[in-house]
């Protein structure tokens, strides 16, 4: 146990093992941990019985519309990125009921449905991942929105981030600017030793919720050599994405765009199967339907997952606005990487590449961009000189 | 039938950017009208002849379908002309015109227009651009009335989509 | 103040049908009634057990209750088209932008409606008459599929009689209509207003006000002068749901009003 007074300044270290205090200290703080977990043949996220149930010595490999666990030669608990999931589906459900009535003599009273109250702790969160979060939470959680249901999960939710040493294949948050080191908002920050003799952390604070927590762990004052290998590592990482993206001035090229040749050419591949806006950590959009008994006395509102691939997404007046897949995958791209900065003052994109990945047919829209960029520049060569 | 000044015709739309000498020679071929609700300009089938230029009240160019009576197939009013159909070479009026309140307008022979723009080619040109222009603007605005744009989904010629 | 996520029930106090297909319903609140609104702005009306759509106010703002006239098109609307006095529905709201007829003060205000499109004016035009002193010319230009798919058939006698230049037209007539047969476009020759000092608010089917407000350019107005209602599909009514993008604008938020500048752009976009 640590000899000098814990503050929230400052960097620690802890033994892998400290994984289990931790796990036990969040437990017994009221919360319900959530972390990756190897589920068949992918590391995906759900709720934790241990610590030990963290994918130790799993990684993966990956690529354009393919996606394939394997065993790392450390026992690295944290190395592998781009899973199925992501931490949205624990803050923004893929199905809530938004409130339900009974009706009695042509009477009914909506009732909005109760919100647990939810406390969850995120054991894992990657930098791209936490930046994914707070640009829901710009969308979800804002004033607008006070008594939502992502605003109340989200109040009740302790984030333990982990840095990135070892970007995968089709990764790019470093062009995006959320990575590979984490930006503030976590709780918790580990960053992950594996590789060398001793399987140790180095544990930093964001918050004073975790700063409280530091006291369960096993920690010592981080020692300035081993601190520095993790800087080193965090840092090297940034030169080892696996992909890049331009992404200077691209709210204006998407917005030069709409009748670019490009959107005929990767529409000819997407099977507007809408992969990418389940797999992706910012895609937000829903639908409500009303679901009733068959009396018709009973009646609910349910809020699910929508894609804007799903040619029903912009029905009006008999039929949809965008019905060629064109329309729509240009309506995804636009909007993820233009007209998001444009109602919500951000960029959509983390740079995560699941959408690369988790594409059955292998779209990376980083190919997509650096085509459009080309397209645009062949009609309109920019001038010579600093851009 | 009264004569018209040139100040009289200059105020009409259909002459706006003609020059004085130009307006002052349709103006000596037209003749001042004024036509009581309820009588007609012409029936269909007539020979075409005359073009008129609308100063106040407004025309209904109508067809008699048997079994649904008379349809109107678009007013007309003030700023507007009347009788286009003498420039098709059959000359004869697809539709009749009848004033549906008390008209005042400015009516010319079509054969005096016809030998007024042969002999002068430049007026004869801005004749034919302004009747020109009216005809497309009928022709864009029928186009969109058969387009039906404020029916329901439901109503759609062939049905839903 | 927070708009609810779930519905306030209110009461079908009247029903007045306008058209075969179109009724104004007379709504009174039977708790708090929602937040103040302005022209312009809509709610989100619930049938029970059908569903939720977005339909604009079309009664004047500061009415203790809500007027709201709906065209029956799915089964939603058809719902709520056939409620009847004493019947509950549900009611999320206000939304939306609004007309803003107030910014043409000193000048003429005109208003040019493609069919059910007068409805959600209505409330515009019904606020710039109880000031009428405040505009130069009010021209109110409506256009209709036939004479019996009119709206408000029986109130334009009566905006002509507190000032305002009223003048109909449908597309086609049937045998006993004694008015104007044409577009509504063509109708703006007798509006007779100063291009420089106008303040223009269109509403319709999109091609309509397209149409429109090419006409209303070609005539020497401003684009910032022109304003539109512009329709998407809506759900939540909060910005959340992402359905009614249109480009940049979220529209339950950045519209359903835009000004023709931000909207000529984006409406000339196929499939957007």
């Amino acid at each position: 146990m640590p000899t000098e007074p814990i503050t929230s300044a400052g960097a620690w270290q802890m033994p892998a093992a400290g994984l289990d205090n931790l796990y036990a200290a969040l437990r017994s703080a009221g919360y319900r941990v959530i972390g990756p977990q190897l589920s068949g043949d992918a590391i995906t996220l759900g709720e934790l019985e241990s610590a030990r149930e963290l994918p130790f010595g799993w990684g993966v490999s990956l690529a354009p519309g393919g996606y394939r666990v394997r065993r790392r030669d450390d026992s690295a608990a944290f190395g592998h990125s781009a899973g199925p999931q992501s931490w949205k589906q624990f803050l923004h459900p893929p199905r809530e009921r938004l409130w339900s009535a009974r009706r009695e003599g042509g009477e009914f009273e909506p009732e909005a449905a109760p919100q647990a109250a939810e406390r969850l702790a995120f054991l894992g969160v990657r930098p791209c991942d936490l930046r994914a979060i707070q640009i829901q939470d710009r969308v979800l959680g804002g004033p607008a929105h006070p008594r939502s249901g992502y605003a109340n999960r989200r109040a009740g939710t302790f984030i333990v981030a982990v840095n990135c040493t070892e970007p995968g294949e089709t990764c790019f948050c470093a062009s995006m600017g959320t990575g590979p080191e984490a930006g503030p908002g976590y709780d918790l920050l580990l960053t992950e030793l594996a590789g060398q003799s001793e399987h140790s952390f180095i544990v930093e604070t964001g918050s004073a919720a975790g700063a409280t927590m530091l006291t369960s762990l096993p920690l010592e004052p981080a020692d300035p050599g081993t601190l520095t290998q993790a800087r080193d590592a965090v840092t090297a990482a940034a030169g080892q994405m696996g992909r890049s993206m331009q992404a200077d001035g691209l709210p204006g090229l998407l917005a030069a765009s709409h009748d670019a040749a490009r959107w005929d050419e990767v529409a000819s591949r997407c099977l507007t199967c809408g992969n990418c806006t389940m797999a992706c950590p910012t895609c937000f959009c829903t639908t409500v339907e009303d679901v009733t008994d068959l009396a018709g006395d009973h009646a609910e509102r349910w809020q699910s997952w929508a894609s804007c691939f799903d040619l029903d997404f912009s029905y009006l007046h008999g039929g949809p606005v965008r019905s060629s897949g064109v329309s729509r995958y240009r309506q995804w791209l636009t909007h993820k990487l233009g007209t998001w900065h444009d109602q919500f003052g951000s960029s959509g994109c983390v740079g995560c590449g699941r959408c690369i990945v988790w594409c059955p047919v292998g779209i990376d829209l980083t190919q997509e961009v650096a085509a459009l960029r080309a397209e645009s520049e062949a009609a309109d060569p920019p001038p010579d000189g600093p851009r | 039938m009264i004569g018209v000044s040139p100040a009289e015709l200059a105020a009409h739309s259909f002459a706006r950017g003609l020059d004085d000498r130009q307006v002052a020679q349709l103006a000596a071929r037209a003749a001042g009208i004024h036509v009581p609700a309820g009588e007609r300009f012409f029936d269909e089938g007539g020979p075409a002849a005359r073009l008129w230029l609308i100063r106040t009240g407004r025309v209904a160019l109508d067809l008699r379908v048997p079994g649904r009576g008379r349809l109107i197939v678009e007013t007309l009013g003030p700023g507007d002309e009347l009788g286009l159909s003498w420039l098709s070479p059959a000359a004869q009026w697809q539709f009749g015109a009848v004033a549906q309140e008390p008209v005042s307008a400015f009516e010319l022979a079509s054969a005096a227009v016809v030998e007024l723009c042969e002999a002068d080619h430049e007026l004869g040109y801005q004749l034919t651009r302004r009747l020109l222009g009216t005809a497309i603007s009928r022709l864009q605005a029928a186009r969109i009335r058969i387009l039906d744009v404020y029916a329901a989904p439901g109503q759609w010629a062939g049905g839903k989509r | 103040m927070t708009i609810s996520a779930v519905p306030s029930g209110y009461r079908v106090s009247a029903s007045r049908p306008e058209t075969h297909d179109t009724v104004t319903l007379f709504l009174e609140p039977t708790g708090d009634p929602i937040a103040r609104y302005v022209p312009g702005q809509f709610t989100m009306l619930y049938a029970f057990g059908v569903g939720e759509i977005p339909i604009s106010i079309s009664g004047p703002a500061g009415e203790h209750g809500l007027t709201q006239t709906i065209r029956a098109v799915g089964a939603v609307s058809s719902a709520l088209c056939a409620a009847t006095p004493g019947q509950l529905i549900g009611v999320r709201g206000p939304f939306g932008t609004s007309w803003g007829e107030a910014d043409a003060a000193g000048q003429d205000l005109l208003l040019v409606a493609g069919g059910i499109g007068l409805a959600p004016l209505r409330p515009a035009l019904l606020a710039a008459l109880d000031q009428r002193h405040r505009y130069r010319r009010i021209v109110v230009l409506v256009g209709a599929r036939s004479p019996a798919e009119l709206v408000f058939a029986a109130e334009l006698q009566e905006w002509r009689q507190r000032d305002a230049c009223v003048e109909v037209t449908v597309d086609k007539a049937d045998g006993t209509w004694p008015g104007n047969v044409g577009v509504v476009t063509q109708l703006l020759g007798r509006a007779d207003l100063d291009p420089r000092q106008t303040i223009a608010l269109i509403c319709g089917p999109e091609v309509m006000m397209r149409l429109t407000a090419r006409a209303l350019l070609a005539a020497g107005l401003d684009r910032a002068s022109i304003r539109v209602s512009l329709e998407r599909n809506m759900q939540c009514g909060v910005a959340e749901c992402g359905h009614c993008q249109l480009g940049p604008l979220l529209l339950c938020r950045d519209g359903p009003v835009v000004s023709y500048q931000v909207a000529e752009p984006l409406l000339a976009i196929r499939e957007l």
